[in-house]
């Protein structure tokens, strides 16, 4: 996400770190290319021209063409002024006084409020709110049908097929909500143009109707310069209370986020990270202006680590370490943490310089699949003493996880290195040896 | 309503923007500029990309240095322009969309042939590939073919059956495959069935996949070599579909896809609301790709054959300009296509 501007921008400072001291027209020179950057992104013109005049006056001045470290400097403010634009701090989504809490999902044809509302949902619920999904696109040929079965993967009721309006669906699956006592109800509805008075005066109604704590304004992550309009005609004919960014798992750099920020005046409050649906983030300015300077995302990362680490595993796991009995057992269950935790391309974007240094990289799922194919296929005994492993029974591995004898090989020797550099470390008082971990596959 | 008049009707949003706003621009005097660098911020804001619109408007710098400009002259100017571009872009590629025309296409209608015309359409999540092919299907189905639409997406829940309707309403044939099926198969057996009930157009739904998941990228070039299998020359066409709201994007899409497959044309999405599907410039421009389809509406007949004179003149068209355009355009020639 945001690579590719965080890798223009990169050249930019490397072209600046390469100065002394900065003159007015560099700054001038520096920024007409943040501009072409910013608008190449798909920042709106007119957004990217305020964002420009504030970081340019605050750039040519006594602050930068006097301090010692201009190109810090400069990556200072632009960093700040991306923060200010994009908001402020993330905050839950706002419940109402009297349950249910509804919140309406609008949005333009194809921007994905139907998998989000499955995702949404799926949020909630992990925090342990019971929520109930209404399925008000009647527009959409068998949207209702994959409503359905988006809430029956996720283990969600979903109230569909009860009438023949939006606006009547929507009245008795509150209705519901309230009587079989649901806490929050989302309500999917059709995609539409702005420009389509009618059906814009159908939405308006329906929030009407249900009182919703939260009009989420669901955004395809690629749009380009027509963000400004839809999002502005929303916002004026029903009040958006925030937006969901979608397709922020692509490559899209994403500059409509900055765009529907700025015409709307609401927050971002998550952003859709792939098809699977447990793929909603939430969102964070600091972060992803951090993301865009190429400052990485730990905090992400780590967030993400928390949330799918068995702690009493990891406990155990560190013990074993200390004792240096790690055996292939430990290494398995290493293997489906990480495995646990989503597609490893989507982690490794979040390690700070990764983005740059492993641009192009593409990490096999099944190259994981296969270590864990070969593991599966020994016997526990030998899983817990991998030094009886013969020749004999290397060929019956391999055979049994339909890998080569050399991939077993491969696997057995970084399975030895890796050990032997567990023992150097918990050894007293050693340093870690400069190879690190070897590499996985 | 005839093709250029639903055209017109679709682009009138774009159109009113567009002109009124250079109109707004140029006023009364002459092209100077700041008028210049006005005219680029607007054409920027259409989605054409800094390095086009910088072009377009270094090539307008360079007329009016000819030839002064005065007012609407500077909008026809900018239609020529963008007319050229568009030309320059597809050059060495049939521009044509009429098929029928199109010698290495030309079929007697009526006879089977020994293989169906092959299509797949692919495209990132939500750009509206599955609509696309119910209006291809009632397309084809009008003018008298024998269209099978294999519903390959088994990815999105409830994808088939969202086809399943539009093929109903096309009144075409459909070969499906259950949510969670392997996509191969399901060509396999919807070519294998073309081909042994003489279908004449066979439509490929496949499933929304953005362009930076390689290994669904990979799973597209296994669909072509499942189709290869059953008709050794499929698939004869393929189609990009892009979301009209799409900003510069679209040329990573275009790309990455073009990685996997040859994309044969593009079909424009979503166009009758204010977006300006300008990425298309710049994706003929570096790719090649020419645009073939247009949606501009929900409604069966709204995805039309595209001709780049055609939309730019329908972009910037106006009461002052029909005459103009009426007098240049022989309407004739593209009211067949309706029939």
């Amino acid at each position: 996400m945001f690579n590719e501007l965080t890798e223009k921008l990169d050249g930019f400072f490397s072209k600046l770190k390469g100065r002394g001291k900065l003159t007015e027209q560099d700054v001038k020179a520096a920024l007409r290319e943040v501009r072409r950057i910013l608008l190449e992104a798909d920042v709106n013109f007119r957004v990217a021209k305020e964002f420009l005049k504030k970081v340019e006056e605050r750039a040519i001045g006594e602050e930068v063409l006097k301090s010692i470290t201009p190109a810090q400097q400069v990556i200072k403010i632009i960093h700040d002024e991306l923060i200010e634009l994009l908001g402020d701090n993330w905050t839950q989504l706002k419940r109402s006084k009297e349950p249910p809490t509804v919140y309406l999902m609008v949005g333009l044809q194809g921007s994905g409020k139907t998998t989000t509302t499955g995702k949404l949902g799926n949020y909630l619920k992990k925090r342990g709110m019971r929520p109930l999904l209404a399925a008000c696109d009647l527009q959409r040929p068998a949207a209702i049908d994959q409503l359905e079965r988006v809430g029956e993967q996720v283990g969600l009721q979903v109230v569909s097929r009860v009438a023949d309006t939006p606006l009547e669906v929507a009245r008795l699956a509150k209705k519901r909500a309230r009587s079989e006592g649901w806490d929050t109800l989302i309500v999917d509805t059709a995609g539409r143009l702005h420009v389509d008075d009618a059906l814009m005066e159908e939405l308006a109604q329906i929030k009407e109707e249900l009182h919703p704590a939260e009009v989420l304004f669901v955004a395809d992550g690629m749009t380009g310069q027509d963000a400004v309009n839809s999002a502005q005609a929303f916002s004026e004919r029903l009040g958006i209370t925030g937006v969901v960014l979608t397709k922020m798992d692509g490559d899209a750099r994403g500059g409509a986020a900055l765009s529907i920020r700025h015409v709307t005046g609401q927050p971002i409050r998550f952003t859709g990270m792939g098809e699977k649906l447990d793929a909603l983030e939430e969102f964070h300015p600091s972060r992803l202006a951090d993301r865009i300077l190429g400052l990485g995302d730990v905090v992400s990362l780590v967030e993400k680590a928390q949330q799918s680490v068995d702690h009493e595993k990891a406990e155990k796991l560190a013990k074993k370490l200390k004792k240096a009995q790690f055996d292939l057992e430990d290494f398995l269950d290493q293997i489906n943490q990480l495995a646990k935790m989503g597609p490893l391309e989507n982690l490794l974007q979040m390690i700070p310089g990764a983005g740059k240094a492993l641009k192009g990289v593409q990490v096999d799922p099944s190259e994981m699949k296969h270590v864990e194919a070969i593991i599966l296929s020994m016997t526990p005994d030998e899983r817990r003493r991998p030094n009886i492993i013969n020749g004999s029974r290397r060929k019956r591995i391999a055979l049994g996880s339909g890998q080569s004898v050399q991939d077993v090989n491969r696997l057995l020797n970084q399975f030895d290195q890796m050990k032997k550099m567990i023992k150097k470390m918990s050894g007293k008082g050693k340093k870690m040896p400069k190879g690190m971990m070897p590499p996985l596959g | 309503m005839n093709l250029f008049k639903k055209i017109k009707s679709g682009f009138s949003k774009t159109r009113d923007k567009l002109v009124t706003s250079i109109r707004t621009a140029v006023g009364a005097g002459k092209l100077d500029e700041d008028v210049l660098e006005e005219i680029e911020e607007i054409l920027i804001t259409a989605d054409l990309g800094v390095e086009t619109s910088m072009e377009l408007c270094e090539r307008l710098r360079k007329r009016s240095q000819v030839k002064t400009l005065v007012g609407d002259e500077v909008l026809i100017a900018i239609q020529e322009i963008l007319e050229d571009m568009l030309e320059e872009n597809t050059s060495g590629r049939p521009v044509d969309t009429d098929e029928e025309d199109d010698p290495e296409n030309e079929r007697e209608i009526g006879d089977s042939p020994a293989t169906p015309h092959v299509t797949f359409i692919i495209g990132v999540n939500g750009s509206g590939k599955t609509t696309s092919i119910g209006k291809l299907a009632n397309y084809y189905s009008r003018q008298g073919e024998k269209v099978l639409i294999v519903a390959a997406d088994t990815f999105r829940s409830a994808a088939v059956e969202q086809l399943s309707v539009w093929a109903e309403r096309a009144d075409v044939e459909i070969t499906r495959g259950v949510t969670g099926a392997d996509p191969g198969a399901v060509v396999f057996d919807g070519l294998q069935s073309a081909v042994s009930r003489g279908i004449d157009r066979v439509f490929v739904d496949t499933a929304g996949r953005l362009h930076t998941n390689v290994n669904l990228m990979r799973e597209l070039e296994k669909l072509d070599r499942v189709a290869k299998k059953i008709v050794p020359d499929a698939p004869h066409e393929v189609y990009l579909v892009i979301d009209g709201t799409t900003g510069q994007n679209g040329i990573s899409q275009a790309k990455r896809f073009m990685e996997s497959l040859p994309i044969t044309g593009l079909i424009v999405t979503k166009l009758d609301g204010t977006a300006k599907g300008g990425v298309i410039l710049p994706i003929g421009r570096e790719l090649k790709i020419p645009v073939k389809w247009i949606g501009l509406g929900e409604g069966m007949e709204d995805l039309v054959p595209y001709a780049p004179e055609f939309v730019v003149r329908a972009i910037f068209a106006d009461a002052k300009l029909d005459s103009l355009v009426e007098q240049d355009i022989n309407e004739d020639e593209y009211n067949d296509d309706e029939e």
